[in-house]
């Protein structure tokens, strides 16, 4: 996507990592890491009804099904696959606690990126962000993009190389224009991982 | 599911008394989106691995469609998989063959 650079590289002296964002590219990450905190906390992991009341107010723990929205089936893959009782009690002791982790990543995106400046609502143009994050949190930010990127290509549905078709659709499409914020998401990605390495 | 006996408690499974060393294995998945830098920053970060080690099982992944990255106890891959679903790789756990 035209106009969409950046990425992160290894402070040797402070030994941190650091990234400069336009306002633009800011205040995309941190509609992406809302709409991801918003999918996390909106269909609720709660577990379902049960019949036998007394039981269901013991069960005080997480989902034992998979979640309908294809996004959270992906971030909450099935454990095993080929014995269901267990699958659901694996679900039963871990969704929950995946979810909050992740909602809470993506939060911690967004405090970053604010907390470096940008403003609630985006008005004046030339912005520049400049984020230095601690490697522990570069590594939450590293989840966080995974996150991003596993939602907006179940959302496309993105399928083992099929690139070239990504390639040729009309730079106006919405798709294009979607599946280029999907690849700048992956690049930032890239960049952070070799940073991490010290590279 | 057990028998129509409901008093009595579910007999312990005989796998887990003549077998208790029956490791279990953590599986990866390929999937069309993680990235090969990344699938390797995680091998070796989570488990320790060499880059090397961490490389050769993203290769794996990538090339095979999976690949058997941990073994021990059924609890000891629970726990892997969860912290690979935590990382946004597709892992699931089996009693290994």
């Amino acid at each position: 996507m035209a106009g969409l650079m950046g990425g992160f590289s290894y402070h040797r002296r402070s030994k941190r990592i650091i990234a400069t964002f336009t306002g633009f590219e800011a205040d995309l990450l941190r509609s992406l890491a809302g709409q991801l905190v918003e999918l996390l906390r909106n269909e609720a992991a709660a577990p379902k009804e049960s019949a036998d009341p007394l039981e269901a107010m013991f069960d005080f723990s997480g989902p034992t099904t998979e979640p309908e929205d294809p996004v959270l089936a992906r971030l909450f893959p099935t454990a095993y696959r080929e014995d269901e009782e267990a699958a659901a009690e694996f679900r039963r002791f871990t969704e929950g606690a995946l979810r909050d982790g992740k909602a809470n990543a993506a939060a911690t995106i967004i405090d970053t990126l604010e907390g470096a400046g940008l403003p609630p609502e985006l008005t004046e143009d030339g912005l520049v962000i400049d984020v230095e994050i601690e490697r522990d949190e570069a590594e939450v930010w590293l989840r966080s993009f995974t996150d991003i990127r596993l939602a907006l290509a179940t959302r496309l549905g993105i399928e083992e190389g099929d690139e070239d078709y990504w390639d040729s659709l009309p730079e106006e499409e919405q798709l294009a224009q979607v599946y280029g914020i999907y690849q700048w998401v992956g690049v930032l990605q890239e960049t952070l991982v070799d940073a991490l390495w010290g590279e | 599911m057990s028998a129509p006996s409901p008093v009595e408690l579910d007999e312990p499974e005989v796998d887990d008394l003549t077998a208790p060393s029956t490791p279990w294995v953590t599986i990866v998945w390929n999937d069309p989106v993680n990235l090969m830098s990344y699938v390797t920053y995680v091998f070796q970060t989570y488990f320790g691995y060499s880059k090397k080690k961490a490389e050769k099982l993203m290769l794996e992944v990538h090339n095979d469609g999976k690949s058997a990255v941990s073994s021990g106890s059924r609890e000891e891959m629970e726990r892997d998989v969860q912290a690979m679903h935590e990382y946004g790789l597709w892992a699931t756990l089996e009693k290994q063959d």
